[in-house]
This record gives C-alpha cells, sequence and structure tokens, in this order.
C-alpha cells in the first residue's frame, strides 16, 4: 500500500505568550493551550492532499509524547488522517531519538513517504526530518514549498536563503514543509464525530528497542533581555535629524 | 582542548559572510583550533578566501564533481569521514546549515544545538526557544562529537588576514546520487544581501501591493539598503519569499533596521530583536512592532516614505 507518514507534534499553540518560569527551569505550561505544531499541520495537510490526487492510499498520523498527545492525534484524524500511531512518552525526547523511532515505524509501515515540519515551535530544533532521512539513508527535500510526484520520484521547491531551489528526489523520501506550500484545512464538527471511530494505536516508547539517550540537560532557562523604551517623534525631518544626530545615517 | 570544524557556506566562487560568523562562535570555544572544510567541485577560490579569515589554522578541501551545489545529502557523508578527529561540528543556520548539520550529527549519532547564540563553555551554550521568547542554556554530555548550528546574528564576522594552511583531502565516502540539483531562481539585485546588509528597510501588509513595495526599494537605494519583508507581505505576494525576515525567514542583526507599516508580530521581532537601532514608521500608535522600536513615528507610510527619501537629499 502507498502509504505517507506524518510527524505530528503537540506543542503550546502558536497564539500563546510563553512565560519564562521564575525558578528557571522551562517555560510555564499549566493551563496553556496546545495544539498541532503548525507545520506539522501543512504537512499532514500535505498528505492528504497527495492522497486525494490519487497520488497515496493511506496518511498516518504519528506523535510521539504524553498521553494529552492523543488530542492531537485525534484532530490529525479529524482533519483526514486514516489512523494514528502515538508513541507514548512523559519526558522530553530529543530529536536524535525521535528520528529513531521513526525509523522503527518506518521498517513496520513501510512508508513511500515522510513529511515532517520544518521545525516544531516550541523547542525551535528543525533537526527530525533531517535526522531520520540519514539514519533511513534517503533523499531529504526540507522547507517544502511545493511537492509535485511522478512516479519513483518527486519534485521539490525549497524555500532557502538565495530564493527557491528545486531538487529532484527518488522515493522513498523525507520531506520538511515550509510555511507556504498550502493552507490547512478546518475541521468540520462532523469530521471530528468520526475521527473518534478511527484506530488509534498506542505503543509505550520504552518497548520500542529505542534508548532514548539524553545528552542534552538544560541548565537554565530565562526571558530574554529586554529593549530599552525607544522615543517618539512627529515627522520625517524629525526622524532623519534624529537619526543623523545619532550618527546612523 | 577543542578541535573544531567549520563546515564553509559557499556558492562554488565566494565564501558566504555566515562562515565568517560561525568561525567566530568556534574561536569563543575555549581552547579551540579551528578547521573550516570547504566542500566543492573546484574548492581553490573559497578555500583561499577561508584560509584568509583570522582564527582558521587549517581549511580542508573536498573536492568532487557532485558538490558543485549543496545538497545535503552528498555533503554529509563527506563531512563524516572526516569527523571523527574533531570535538565540534559547526556550521551556519542558514537554510544551508540547517538543511544539512543535522543530517551530519544523525550520521555521528550526535545531538545537535540549534541557533547557538552565545558559548558558555566546550559543552555549555545557549539558544533561543519559543521563537526567542525564552533563551535556555544547555550542557551537552561530552561523551562524543557536538554538532551545532550558529544563530549567525549572535555574532561579528571575523577578521581577515590570516593565514591558515590549505590541505586538499580525499575521502572515503558513498556518494548517494538519489538527490539532485535542478534550479536556484535567485532573484538577482544590485542591492546588498539581506543577511549581512548594514541597514535595512522592510515592509509590511500596509503596502498594499507589489507595487507598494516601490517606494521602499527607492529608499532603499538611497539608504544603500537591502529590502526586507514581512511575512504576512510575503503571504500575500507582495514579496518574494527570500525577502522574508523573521523566526521562520531570515534572522538579522544590521545596524538600522526600518519597520515600514510591519506591526510587528512576535515572529517578525524575533527575526530583528539585535539589530542595533530599530526604527518604525505605523499608521496604528498602538502596533507592537514601537515596543520594541528606538525611534518610532505614527503616520501614512506612503506620505513620509517618499520625505525621508527627499531629505536625504
Amino acid at each position: 500500500m502507498k502509504r505517507v507518514l506524518v510527524g505530528v507534534k503537540r506543542v503550546v499553540d502558536y497564539n500563546v505568550r510563553v512565560r519564562v518560569k521564575p525558578d528557571n527551569t522551562g517555560v510555564a505550561l499549566d493551563g496553556v493551550k496546545m495544539s498541532i505544531n503548525p507545520f506539522d499541520e501543512i504537512a499532514l495537510e500535505e498528505a492528504l492532499r497527495i492522497k486525494e490526487r490519487g497520488g497515496a492510499e493511506e496518511v498516518v498520523a504519528v506523535s510521539i509524547g504524553p498521553a494529552d498527545a492523543q488530542q492531537q492525534l485525534r484532530t490529525a484524524l479529524a482533519m483526514g488522517a486514516d489512523r494514528a500511531i502515538h508513541v507514548v512518552t512523559d519526558t522530553p525526547v530529543e530529536p536524535l531519538t525521535a528520528a529513531k523511532v521513526f525509523l522503527k515505524l518506518i521498517e513496520k509501515e513501510q512508508p513511500f513517504i515522510v513529511i515532517f515540519g520544518k521545525q516544531a515551535i516550541d523547542d525551535d530544533n528543525s533537526q527530525t526530518g533531517q535526522m531520520l532521512a540519514a539514519l533511513w539513508n534517503r533523499p531529504q527535500a526540507t522547507f517544502a514549498s511545493k511537492i509535485e510526484l511522478s512516479g519513483e520520484k518527486a519534485s521539490v521547491t525549497r524555500e532557502v536563503d538565495a530564493g527557491l531551489e528545486t531538487l529532484e528526489v527518488d522515493l522513498p523520501a523525507v520531506f520538511t514543509t515550509d510555511l507556504r506550500l498550502n493552507e490547512p484545512r478546518y475541521v468540520k464538527l462532523p469530521d471530528i464525530m468520526k475521527a473518534k471511530k478511527k484506530p488509534l494505536d498506542t505503543l509505550p516508547l520504552k518497548d520500542m528497542g529505542v534508548e532514548p539517550k539524553a545528552r542534552l540537560k538544560v541548565v537554565r532557562v530565562e526571558p530574554p533581555p529586554q529593549r530599552q523604551k525607544g522615543v517618539r517623534v512627529k515627522d520625517a525631518q524629525e526622524l532623519v535629524d534624529l537619526l543623523k544626530k545619532k550618527g546612523i545615517l | 582542548m577543542s578541535k573544531v570544524l567549520v563546515i564553509a557556506e559557499h556558492d562554488g566562487a565566494n565564501l558566504n559572510p555566515s562562515t565568517a560568523k560561525s568561525v567566530t562562535c568556534a574561536t569563543s570555544i575555549p581552547g579551540a583550533e579551528v578547521t573550516v572544510a570547504v566542500c566543492a567541485a573546484d574548492a581553490s577560490a573559497v578555500a583561499t578566501q577561508a584560509a584568509a579569515l583570522k582564527g582558521v589554522t587549517h581549511v580542508l578541501k573536498l573536492e568532487n564533481a557532485a558538490n558543485a551545489h549543496p545538497l545535503a545529502a552528498v555533503i554529509a557523508p563527506q563531512i563524516v569521514a572526516i569527523a571523527a578527529e574533531f570535538t565540534h561540528v559547526l556550521g551556519p543556520s542558514t537554510t544551508f546549515g540547517k538543511d544539512l548539520m543535522p543530517r551530519i550529527a544523525a550520521l555521528l549519532g550526535a545531538p545537535q544545538l540549534s541557533d547557538v547564540m552565545a558559548v558558555e563553555s566546550a559543552t555549555r551554550f545557549r539558544r533561543p526557544i519559543y521563537a526567542g521568547n525564552a533563551i535556555v542554556t544547555v550542557e551537552v554530555d561530552g561523551s562524543g562529537p557536538i554538532v551545532a548550528t550558529v544563530r549567525t546574528a549572535s555574532f561579528e564576522a571575523t577578521g581577515t588576514g590570516g593565514s591558515a594552511t590549505i590541505e586538499s583531502k580525499t575521502v572515503n565516502a558513498e556518494i548517494p546520487t538519489h538527490t539532485r540539483f535542478i534550479s536556484v531562481s535567485a532573484a538577482k539585485s544590485d542591492r546588498p544581501d539581506l543577511q549581512s546588509a548594514r541597514r535595512v528597510v522592510s515592509g509590511g501588509r500596509a503596502l498594499g501591493s507589489a507595487d507598494g513595495f516601490k517606494i521602499l526599494y527607492s529608499l532603499a537605494d538611497k539608504l544603500g539598503a537591502a529590502v526586507g519583508a514581512s511575512r504576512a507581505a510575503v503571504d500575500a505576494g507582495y514579496a518574494p519569499n527570500d525577502m522574508q525576515v523573521g523566526q521562520t525567514g531570515k534572522i538579522i542583526a544590521p545596524e538600522l533596521y526600518m519597520a515600514i507599516g510591519i506591526s510587528g508580530a512576535i515572529q517578525h521581532l524575533t527575526g530583528i530583536k539585535d539589530a542595533r537601532t530599530i526604527v518604525a514608521i505605523n499608521k496604528d500608535g498602538e502596533a507592537p512592532i514601537f515596543e520594541v522600536a528606538d525611534v518610532g513615528l505614527v503616520g501614512d507610510l506612503f506620505q513620509i516614505v517618499p520625505e525621508i527619501e527627499k531629505l536625504l537629499g
């Protein structure tokens, strides 16, 4: 079966302004709204569009995280994923471990495409997709803004610093999504009801044969330094005069 | 002692300024000896530039026809083949480095630190999380190699005048053919490069159209500035994606940043908070951009921008 795996991470909703905890151990997450990482939503939308165009037969959403990550997988099922896999762990997972978990799932699921968001908006790492592609020894096309499949190949346009780069890759391959790849669909109420009946498998991380070896330790989390309050000027003349006086112009 | 390998970013002819900034980060690792690796089809020109960077002691040329374009899947195994003797492997946190470095890290079985903004020791680094709304200090256990991308806006470019040795290296690595470069559409511009420009004039959705951006290009040319755009302006099609400034676009640190018609979403502010002077022009005096601006001007940008240009003579 032509199958697409999509990584779905549970993160603090992008509208929430996060606050650093007073004891500097992390950011305050109690009672904060959680959502699917927005880039992963784009990844899921792309997988669904590939399936709807007849390019794939099954879309499987995968999340690694605590019990509550089931909420995000249910949302993914409501968006249109056929089934979901929840790899359960209460400890934060480093990207390399996440990539190893996906490699294990790939052995079983044999997908021809794996799609991730280009980064998660909590840790901003931008690593898991590339790491999986390395371990899987398959192509990667990161920061994709256009994905076209043709037979055993894909043509992917990537948003790079220089502009737009196009790569051709052999499938199977790993893609990571940039913002302008698509606009994810809204979930409708009947879809939420239907999603409750879709299969959602849970696998404890400790049973997967992946050692969750943590080599990174958080020492301290602090708020960023604040900029000093600026001044207001009344018109263009005053602005130019001030910048000249400061030696900036 | 730390042996640090920096992966050069270049276009085949010229070293990207991100490399000189990565070298500065590398030299701030205590006791660092810095080597730069240049992967190219013909690495001579770029290797000469890398050898002149202050703080670099060795330059390694990894030449292969397959290196004509910077493909992560092609470069990563070559770096891994030479990585054994190094304690740290660094690349810039540009799209080049973000694409490549995790692939290297995974092949080395190493964790990666993304967007390093400060070095506290050979194993302790600071980096932003949550779009820069928090800064985390991370300790890496030094039992294996440490891979990192360098947040270029946090480091000044190292100077020139150095004279590192240049060595050709033949590596024994299997180079895949499953990934092929087709094309890159780089907008040719006479303006300075956005990521390294001293001055940047940036526009938001209030410009109203691609045509509306013309007044910014005109002002930028007068100032010798690069032109940037907010995500909203790029999404609306007023400006190409490579002009996007912010957490998901380019993170920049110019001496002067002029935010024109930009409201100042968090993700945009993250991309500019290292700018030395921020000027904001917006008709909404309550816009969040004014919270970070050093100089604010409330008013109609279509009237103010041409006035500024005229005042500059």
